[in-house]
């Protein structure tokens, strides 16, 4: 049986080649490219991403990703955003005024908040290793967090969140200064995860080999 | 400032040459072994992190790191933080690109303050730690050494991290030079008056000597995360010690098991 073949999506930022690093320790071979012939016969793509989110879009349009990315997710192909690359799956962000996104997933991107439930500050951006807890109403299974457990930690580097609009999406969530910040959200094939799988150790190589798996 | 997070514990590995080396005072440094071991250990330990430190480079304006960084990736899953003679955005980049998630920058951010803003701009605050290495002077007064420790910058650390930080550095890795490799404990009145001056999280560093003291930079220190060296160098104790240690004082700290 011939591997599947993985493409991460190499836009020019952040840290590709831990995560390719990470997807071969799973056992996977990858390709990272920006070729839009290349990412378009993928059976799986991630998109990874570190940075700002006009960026990040401003990089996806001059390499005419945008539509590719939009098609893979209406095929069905599995797809998941890391960090950046799940924000951008949503509809629109308010980082540094409004940008769109590439509406994937209906929803906003918005500022993790700045206040904890008691009203006292918290640091900004939201850095380091946090428990991840089922949303409300959700299911893991069928989810690349099928095989990990309630109050796993991964690493999270960030200071926007995402807000799907249909609750349903939401997969897990942490919990920071008591504020619900989304871990991972997902439609169908697609999934994004706001921490970083492939730097949060065992735990987050468990999230991309169930990726893989799909 | 509230921190929700867990306190991380950071594994630091100095490194000369191909080698992990360890000093007293930044000084005086002896080779402890095979970095890619070292690190591979304390990641199974449970390490939160990593950070290297080219204990040289800024005497030679050139980091070695990327060869060694490459090699880790392929096997230590958690973030890596480099430093030592990273002097431009190109330095940081090659870092970044070879597997960093995050640089540390000194020498070359006293000379030319405007690199923080430069690397924090095209790659976002939270790669930017700010490698302070600190010198008592005189009571709760500190002077920035640069150089590995090697030379004055007559720059006060409180003033400096403050105008670091509005530049936008995203994270502070604070040495005591007077503690580090002592095992006499961290310096927590420096940690302590840092950790009040900033909004970004704190790493203590230097002077670990017993499971304990980590407890002391994160409750007296104010400390956000507690990097060690030779304590885990010369097997004095595991990342899972520590955690443990701290767990049971009230501590929040990753969940972990070892495998």
């Amino acid at each position: 049986m011939s591997k599947p073949k993985v493409v991460v999506i190499d836009f020019g930022v952040g840290n590709l080649l831990s995560v390719q690093r990470a997807v071969e320790k799973c056992g996977t071979d990858t390709i990272m490219s920006s070729e839009q012939d290349v990412i378009s016969q993928a059976n799986r793509v991630i998109l990874p991403g570190v940075g700002a989110f006009a960026n990040g879009m401003k990089a996806l349009e001059s390499l005419g990703l945008v539509k590719v990315i939009k098609k893979i997710a209406a095929d069905g192909i599995p797809l998941l955003g890391i960090c950046l690359g799940m924000q951008m799956l949503l509809d629109e962000s308010e980082e540094h005024g409004v940008t769109k996104g590439l509406g994937i997933i209906p929803g906003r991107v918005v500022p993790v908040p700045v206040l904890d439930i008691g009203g006292n500050s918290m640091k900004i951006p939201h850095i380091g290793w946090n428990s991840t807890v089922i949303a409300e109403g959700a299911t893991w299974n069928k989810t690349i967090l099928q095989n990990s457990t309630p109050g796993d930690s991964f690493y999270f580097v960030h200071s926007f969140m995402a807000e799907p609009d249909d609750q349903k999406m939401r997969i897990a969530d942490c919990l920071y200064g008591g504020n619900r910040v989304a871990a991972v959200i997902g439609k169908g094939n697609i999934f994004g995860c706001q921490f970083h799988p492939e730097k949060s150790g065992t735990t987050g190589l468990e999230v991309l080999q169930n990726f893989l798996s799909f | 400032m509230k921190s929700e997070s867990n306190i991380r514990l950071v594994a630091r590995l100095d490194i000369k040459g191909p080698n992990l080396i360890k000093g007293v005072h930044l000084e005086g440094l002896r080779v402890i072994g095979d970095p890619e071991e070292h690190a591979y250990r304390y990641y199974k330990q449970g390490a939160d992190e990593l950070v290297y430190m080219d204990a040289v480079a800024s005497l030679y304006g050139r980091n070695h790191l990327s060869e060694i960084i490459k090699n880790a990736v392929k096997n230590i899953f958690v973030p890596l933080t480099v430093g030592g003679g990273i002097r431009s955005v190109e330095d940081a980049t090659a870092v970044l690109r070879s597997g960093a998630d995050k640089v540390a920058i000194n020498t070359a951010a006293v000379a030319n303050p405007k690199l923080i803003t430069q690397i924090a701009e095209k790659f976002g605050n939270q790669c930017v730690v700010l490698s302070v290495e600190a010198k008592q002077m005189s009571n709760k007064i500190w002077e920035v050494l640069t150089e590995n420790g090697r030379e004055r910058s007559g720059r006060d650390v409180i003033e400096w991290v403050t105008e670091a930080v509005d530049r936008g550095v995203g994270e502070i890795l604070l040495t005591s030079v007077d503690r580090e490799g002592t095992r006499k404990g961290f310096d927590v009145d420096l940690l302590h008056a840092v950790s009040q001056s900033v909004t970004v999280p704190v790493i203590a560093s230097g002077g670990m000597g017993k499971l304990e003291d980590a407890i002391d930079a994160v409750n007296n220190g104010g400390a956000d995360a507690v990097a060690m060296a030779d304590i885990l160098h010369y097997e004095r104790a595991t990342i899972e010690d520590v955690r443990n240690v701290c767990r049971s004082a009230g501590l929040k700290v990753r969940s972990y098991e070892q495998t």
